[in-house]
């Protein structure tokens, strides 16, 4: 559920050095991962819709959201996570 | 339930192997399994028998009918006739019965689910405590959430449970709600206005029944599986005779199973209440009677409960009931199921054997001729097979059974006098199990198995004795040594299996780690001392010698030229060591003892401490823990095994190591009282330290005393002064082994141990030959003991070196008494420190692996879990195996320009 504890997210935790970059999959980009992977949507990881980034993205339940990450080990990896209403 | 229909099939009595696998037999795919609650219904249609007396046997001592011990409950004696299936004891499967209950009791592992119901519904009409409206709403939502988000489902679970609790008058009938009490786990309160009443489970059960489905599936539960009323018991099953077998003792006394006796007790209890509720006997008495039943089925399902009661024999041992059974590490799940006691095994202390190749484990006869392995009949093997039968079970190498596909009976060669006519009987198509036989795959195996490389693969070789043996270079994957150790070995039986080890289990095949890239096979001790000794520039071989070595080695090329040839013709090691490096090897890296006053920094060095190895030849450096030790990644094993493959790799373990322990045969490597005596000058240096360092130690403890000592940021002063003392007595131990370590002959053998890595370090040395230093239990010194002292031998308050644990005697002159004690105090928190480790890392361990074990690599590069959730969307964000890595990174820049170097060179020649 949405939570109803909303408070304002502060733009600038976007340009924070340990918050990578994220973006919401256009819904072609999204369907493509999702062919591209054999796997239905809820198979992908998840964020909460109440999860800082997410609120601040605008994004909406069901949105896919691409995470670019540095990695130790590959340099840059992308990782992508599905915005749902619940926490597991 | 789906009957399983049987086909009349012949009994089969060739072993799998020999199955033909493209035979048809009826199947019924299992595509769901369902957990849910017996109802009374079920329990009635699957029981045989109804339990009224608790007497076992009669005076003559056949089973009472209606007694636990009832011969409806399955056939178990040999020739006995099951009265309900009328099969023997092999086929009859068991039969359960039922008691029943006068009084119904209450589940107790069940009895939260009943508190929820008891708590959101209504006590008169049975409905959930929730607005009709609401309601509709809420099942509507959880009925599209139900299936495809279940994690969502429980969670609106929980909000109506939340919801409808807080109600406390029915939304449907208006009746007024009272407050549920639940003390765990079997009795439930009543709030009421006149006080708190005690439910009884007939009650509860009143109310359980008035519920319907619709509304507890909105709070979980699974009505058509799971009725709440069901968790209140009317009638209990009881198990066949086959789950609670009797044992006869000696003295033909039968020993019946601690079910038995649980079952014994109810059956009285139940009999005790039926009577006094027929005698009309005052409800208080029959609930009392009713009471103790309640009891005794909670402790017949688990006798681990919270309650004042517990099932016992003769009014000591607890008896084991139903969820022990189940529970722990030595219940049916961990011990059983997770983990199972094998056939085709066998176990026993190792030993080292040197000259067996690292593929291999020495088996003792006595053990072949116990392992078969199964073995079709063709054309092509009858001969060898015939011998092996002919030479019966007791002659290695010979066989224990045939079995003859076409009779369809199974021999025991133990009992057949005529093993020649069974050996000419053999046709293709027959099966013989054979003794275990050299070149035969097996799988070996040490405890804690924390590993992958905690089992691999050997290939089989006989021999006398009554130990494994296994080559030592085997030895780091396993963590093994011969201090008595133990350990098992595994035949696979069946060719898919044995094709699966060899390919896959192989040690060669574990040369290198998926830990980290890098080769956890390799030399320790001696094997890095003797490659030293064999490589270091000093070291010139006579012919004679070289033969020694190449000879262990089984080198089979040309011999080589000596590198010197007046006044007599010398080879040098690294000569001996290239003959076994591929031809075109190239290789450079530091070697161990580049470090100190041998440090270099590239191929320059004088101190022959910088491996160069060009065109498979060993030109410089020496050969120590860095090149062929083992668990140190980008060596030169590790190079070979990347370059050349694993099975180069394993070649130079069975020749060049080998090299490397005859050579310390030859040359000879020990430890002596006067490898580690210092010179009566070194002795006085180290005396006149002690006394400088003790001064200033002094010096301080005054300082403190007189209040001069100025405290460290954010220290006390007493801290302080601690730091400080640690860190002058620190630098003492130091200087003082330097003394000692820079007086004695940096080419003696335990100097070439420590500097090597074989074993040892220099600061073990300097607690040998020059002092222990301060002994410490958790970072501090020393305080613990006597009231401002450790031991009486001191003042009290006492803060000088010796009294907290400083100790300025060595291993070799040997400790004072007060010394001693000191040194032991601080060895017993290693033993514990080691102790406390292992067991915590072991129970983390299990967590971990518990929770990683259905995680898999799919082909796409994915790491998916067992339902094919997505948990990376690239292994390891790079996709990279880290065993074909070269320690952690996907390519070695630096070895890639070296080798295309060579090989542009090659071309252009």
């Amino acid at each position: 559920m949405p939570s109803k504890r909303m408070g304002r997210v502060p733009k600038k935790i976007l340009q924070h050095e340990l918050v990578p970059e994220h973006r919401v999959l256009s819904l072609e980009e999204a369907a493509e991962l999702l062919r591209r992977l054999g796997v239905r949507p809820e198979r992908l990881p998840q964020i909460s819709i109440n999860d800082p980034i997410a609120r601040l993205l605008g994004a909406k339940p069901g949105d896919i959201i691409e995470i670019r990450r540095r990695s130790p080990t590959a340099g840059e990896s992308i990782y992508y996570r599905i915005v749902v209403t619940y926490e597991s | 339930m789906a009957a399983v229909r049987r086909t009349e099939a012949r009994r089969e009595v060739l072993p799998a192997a020999a199955r033909p696998a493209y035979r048809t037999e009826e199947r019924y795919i299992v595509d769901a399994i369902h957990f849910g609650v017996l109802s009374p219904t079920e329990i009635r249609k699957i029981a045989k028998v109804t339990l009224v007396t608790y007497t076992l046997y009669d005076a003559d001592g056949s089973p009472v009918p209606g007694g636990p011990r009832d011969p409806h409950f399955g056939a178990l004696e040999p020739g006995e006739i099951c009265p309900v299936c009328g099969n023997t004891r092999n086929d009859c499967p068991g039969h359960f019965g039922k008691i029943d209950l006068a009084r119904p009791v209450i589940h107790p592992h069940y009895s939260e689910f009943i508190r929820d119901v008891l708590q959101t519904t209504c006590r008169a009409c049975g409905r959930l405590r929730i607005p009709p409206e609401r309601l509709r709403y809420l099942r509507s939502v959880h009925e599209r959430l139900k299936t495809r988000w279940p994690k969502l489902a429980r969670a609106l679970e929980a909000q109506v449970k939340e919801e409808a609790s807080k109600r406390m008058e029915c939304p449907h009938c208006g009746a007024r709600q009272f407050k549920i009490k639940f003390v765990k786990p079997l009795h439930f309160y009543e709030d009421r206005p006149e006080g708190e009443i005690l439910l009884t489970p007939t009650e509860i059960r009143g109310r359980l029944e008035n519920t319907i489905d619709e509304d507890l599936e909105l709070l979980g539960l699974d009505p058509k599986r799971a009725r709440p009323e069901w968790m209140v018991l009317t009638v209990l099953p009881v198990p066949p005779l086959s789950v609670r077998p009797s044992i006869t003792l000696e003295t033909a006394m039968r020993s019946e199973d601690d079910l038995t006796h649980a079952l014994i007790d109810i059956v009285k209890r139940n009999e005790k209440l039926k009577r006094e509720i027929q005698s009309n006997s005052p409800e208080s008495v029959i609930e009392s009677y009713w009471f103790l039943l309640q009891y005794s089925i909670a402790a017949y399902i688990d006798n681990e409960l919270n309650i004042p009661f517990v099932l016992t024999q003769r009014r000591k041992r607890p008896l084991k009931t139903l969820a022990m059974r189940l529970r722990g590490k030595e219940g049916r799940f961990r011990g059983n199921l997770s983990g199972k006691r094998v056939n085709f095994s066998a176990r026993t202390v190792i030993s080292p054997d040197p000259l067996i190749g690292i593929n291999e484990v020495g088996v003792p006869i006595e053990i072949a001729k116990i392992l078969t392995v199964p073995v079709v009949v063709t054309p092509y093997n009858i001969d060898e097979l015939r011998r092996y039968v002919m030479n019966g079970p007791d002659k290695w190498p010979g066989a224990t059974h045939v079995y003859k596909k076409r009779q369809n009976v199974k021999i025991d060669l133990k009992y057949q006098r005529d093993l020649k006519s069974v050996a000419e009987s053999l046709e293709p198509g027959d099966v013989v199990e054979r003794h275990l036989i050299n070149g035969d795959i097996v799988l070996f195996n040490r405890q804690p198995s924390l590993h992958r490389m905690s089992i691999m693969g050997h290939i089989v070789r006989v021999m006398p004795g009554k130990t494994f043996r296994l080559n030592l270079l085997v030895c780091p994957p396993y963590n093994a040594d011969f201090d008595g150790d133990e350990m098992n070995l595994h035949v696979p039986r069946l060719e898919e299996a044995r094709a699966e080890a060899r390919e896959l289990l192989l040690v060669e095949k574990h040369i290198l780690t998926p830990r980290y890239g890098g080769p956890i096979i390799g030399g320790r001790q001696d094997y890095i001392s003797g490659a030293y000794l064999l490589t270091v520039k000093t070291a010139y071989f006579t012919k004679e010698e070289v033969q020694r070595l190449l000879a262990i080695a089984g080198y089979e090329g040309d011999f080589p030229e000596p590198a010197i040839l007046k006044p007599k013709p010398l080879w040098t090691g690294k000569q001996l060591v290239s003959l076994f490096l591929p031809k075109d090897m190239v290789y450079k890296g530091k070697a161990k003892i580049n470090a100190g006053a041998l440090a270099c920094d590239g191929p320059e060095c004088f101190n022959d401490s910088y491996i160069v190895i060009r065109e498979g030849r060993l030109l410089e450096g020496v050969f120590d823990k860095n090149a062929i030790g083992a668990e140190q990644p980008m060596n030169v094993i590790h190079y070979i095994a990347r370059v050349y493959g694993h099975s180069k790799a394993r070649e130079i373990l069975d020749t060049m190591y080998k090299m490397f322990i005859r050579m310390l045969e030859i040359r000879g490597l020990t430890m002596a009282y006067s490898d580690i005596e210092v010179s009566d000058e070194a002795k006085k240096q180290i005396s006149e330290l002690v006394e400088q360092y003790r001064k200033e130690v002094e010096r301080l403890i005054q300082d403190y005393k007189e209040g001069r000592l100025e405290p460290m940021p954010g220290r006390t002063v007493e801290e302080t002064l601690e730091m400080r003392i640690i860190e002058v007595l620190n630098k003492l131990r130091d200087e003082a082994g330097k003394v000692a370590v820079s007086d004695l002959d940096p080419f003696n053998d335990v100097f070439i141990m420590a500097r090597t890595g074989a074993r040892g370090s220099d600061l073990n040395i300097a607690q040998m030959a020059a002092m222990l230093g301060q002994q410490t239990v958790r970072g501090k010194r020393i305080h613990r003991g006597l009231r401002n002292r450790p031991l009486p031998h001191f003042k009290p308050g006492d803060l000088g070196p010796e009294a907290r644990g400083f100790i300025k005697g060595n291993f070799r002159d040997g400790l004072d008494p007060t010394e001693v004690f000191m040194h032991a105090v601080a060895g017993r928190e290693g033993l514990v420190d080691t102790a406390v480790k292992t067991s915590q890392s072991g129970y983390m361990q299990r967590r971990l692996i518990n929770a990683l074990v259905d995680l898999y690599v799919d082909y796409d590069g994915t790491v998916k879990d067992a339902s094919g959730n997505i948990i990376q969307f690239k292994y390891g964000e790079d996709g990279i195996d880290p065993m074909l890595s070269y320690h952690g990174k996907a390519v070695d820049v630096d070895l890639l320009i070296e080798r295309a170097k060579v090989l542009f060179r090659e071309e252009s020649k």
